[in-house]
């Protein structure tokens, strides 16, 4: 069984088992909530299913990465005492009834944190994306819905607290054992207060170095993208000084335009202004990132428009595709503007392949260049044999 | 009379070389090897001139910068006194009106340096068969300038001889596989028509391009001098 990456709410789980066992995934997931809402040993179990079960494409379960993250289990070891302090609260309270608040859903809490700091690139990526957003409620300059939601939410839990306190305990006296359960929180506090405290430092200064790490990383990509691959390509026309000055003169615009303007270089839709200059960047960057010759004819040329941009980066996407799969050291791109479109075909020599016995991992980059021509009513048409080579042939109109 | 007859009876193309770089000139000999017989090489337009017209090769590598008045300039030297010499020129950089230069002044093909040796080969077997020789980028550039000329000077196209000023849809087609990166027998193919036809499509075309008298394929050869 593999968590399934497309049918998720969450981790995948449910859209895993349902594959596994053929049972609607809808009704796993009514059935999950239902359990889980009663007695809490469901949401244990879905937190230790994602620790364990590898994601769909991989072969490694967070779980082999998670059992070396010392901070990460430190934190989890933080969360017992709260569990120990919520275990008295609901005993003197006698809610013991409410299922949600018991042990398994902390337990469940704390290894959804190891989940959550060891999860693979992708995962993260789609949590940060999806999930946090969710938690969040938009807390950060979200909308006025958003606040009154979490205004709403706030006070129905703040509203259950108090019925259920005074619902449980009509006389006062009852109420005693909580003072003995405050003392004892208290007392909690006070032993483990700075230890909480300097985890939370820890987790601030970790978060610090690694936004700074990433900053470092975007960095090195942007000057290996454009500086250094401009360097490589003036040594290779080292015999055509108009084109050298060329090159240094783009260079040096893209290079201003990113320090003192803060504009990302490099991405066709940002840059180019024209189907020429678009092609000719596309062309610049698969060559210096693929190590293959992209062989561009060009017939006429015209403004970008949304539409055409997208036609760029599904020809991109082709020709990336070509250098990545095809074997062959050359692609050649052709674009014609016409009328009412411009035609553009992405054409190797290299091995080709089976349109009807794509691999998977191939048919979501089919989809993501067809679904992204089909945005501005564009069109694709992939011709491909074994040993023959693929031409792809992309239309959007003007 | 075609390349494979060539190749079979063992009578290899006579090639000269004229070209600047002489790394580049050591490079085609060696790529080119035993299948060609180099007889001359030249590195400026009069030393070309005379020791073309004195051995007569079968085809003349053309390189279109050229000190000394550049490719043309050696075409014109040669082709009124020797129509017989076949012409293939290449360059790196791919000015647009260079190329179309150096074609309306005779040149029956062009390719670019990047050209891979089995390529170069073939190339040099079509000139000196007879053929013209169209690279992709070649093709992107007549379809370009066909195009502007029919937009821009759409009306008037009845007043000089049409034939010459305006690509059939069939050539069009052909070019525009060409200029896909299609071969002539992949052309062939896909528009299932004989080689021979693609052949003399676009052999039509090259007449059309050196033969129309339209001031207007000068022009577009200039206003892309910006580009």
């Amino acid at each position: 069984m593999r968590r399934s990456t497309d049918a998720r709410v969450l981790a995948g789980i449910c859209g895993g088992l349902s594959r596994a066992t053929g049972i609607d995934v809808t009704i796993l997931r009514i059935g999950f909530v239902l359990i889980g809402l009663a007695s809490g040993v469901p949401v244990l179990m879905y937190a230790l299913a994602w620790l364990v079960v590898p994601v769909e494409g991989e072969t490694t379960n967070i779980f082999s990465r998670a059992i070396n993250d010392r901070r990460g289990i430190r934190l989890v070891i933080a969360v017992v005492p709260v569990v120990v302090v919520t275990q008295i609260v609901v005993s003197a309270l006698h809610i013991g009834f409410v299922g949600i608040i018991s042990w398994p859903v902390f337990l469940a809490v704390g290894l959804t944190i190891l989940t959550w700091r060891n999860a693979g690139e992708a995962e993260r990526v789609w949590m940060d994306d999806n999930l946090v957003p969710m938690l969040s409620l938009g807390s950060d300059g979200g909308g006025r819905a958003k606040l009154v939601l979490r205004a709403a939410a706030g006070a129905l839990l703040g509203a259950g607290g108090i019925v259920v306190l005074i619902l449980g305990h009509p006389s006062t006296a009852a109420l005693r054992p909580l003072g003995g359960a405050l003392l004892v929180i208290a007392a909690i506090v006070v032993i483990f207060g700075p230890w909480w405290l300097s985890l939370a430092r820890d987790l601030m200064s970790e978060r610090e170095a690694r936004a700074m790490a990433e900053e470092r990383a975007q960095m090195a990509a942007h000057v290996h993208d454009s500086v250094l691959q401009t360097l490589a390509l003036i040594q290779r026309s080292a015999d055509d000084p108009q084109n050298v000055v060329r090159l240094a003169r783009v260079q040096e615009r893209e290079l201003r335009a990113w320090l003192f303007e803060s504009r990302a270089p490099g991405a066709i839709s940002e840059d180019a202004t024209m189907l020429a200059e678009g092609v000719g960047l596309l062309q610049r960057h698969v060559e210096a990132d693929h190590g293959i010759t992209v062989q561009v004819v060009l017939v006429g040329d015209c403004d970008l428009t949304d539409g055409l941009r997208a036609l760029l980066n599904a020809a991109r996407e082709a020709t990336v595709n070509a250098a990545k799969w095809s074997g062959a050291p050359q692609v050649s791109l052709y674009a014609e503007v016409e009328p009412h479109a411009v035609m553009l075909y992405v054409r190797d020599r290299g091995r080709g392949f089976e349109p009807a016995e794509v691999p998977d991992d191939r048919q979501g980059i089919a989809q993501s260049i067809k679904a992204r021509m089909a945005r501005y009513g564009g069109t694709v048409v992939i011709r491909s044999l074994p040993g023959e080579g693929t031409d792809v042939e992309l239309s959007m109109p003007r | 009379m075609t390349n494979v007859d060539r190749a079979t009876t063992g009578g290899r193309p006579r090639i000269f070389l004229v070209e600047d770089h002489t790394v580049f000139r050591a490079g085609v000999r060696a790529e080119l090897g035993d299948a060609v017989e180099v007889i001359g090489e030249a590195d400026e337009v009069a030393a070309a001139i005379e020791l073309i017209n004195e051995r007569l090769p079968d085809v003349v590598l053309l390189d279109v910068h050229l000190p000394g008045g550049g490719g043309q300039a050696v075409l014109r030297g040669v082709l009124p006194t020797h129509p017989e010499v076949q012409f293939l020129a290449l360059s790196v950089s791919d000015a647009p009106e260079d190329v179309i230069a150096v074609i309306r002044a005779g040149a029956r093909g062009y390719i670019t340096k990047t050209i891979s040796g089995g390529e170069l080969l073939q190339a040099v077997y079509r000139i000196a068969a007879g053929d013209a020789f169209f690279s992709p980028r070649l093709a992107g550039f007549v379809l370009d300038a066909f195009s502007q000329m029919s937009a821009e000077t759409g009306t008037l196209i009845t007043r000089l001889d049409p034939e010459l000023d305006q690509l059939s849809p069939r050539e069009r087609e052909v070019l525009r596989l060409i200029a896909r990166g299609y071969t002539y027998k992949e052309v062939a193919r896909d528009l299932t028509i004989a080689a021979k036809t693609v052949e003399s499509h676009v052999s039509s075309v090259l007449r059309k391009l050196q033969l129309s008298t339209r001031h207007e394929l000068t022009r577009w050869a200039t206003d892309r001098r910006l580009v």
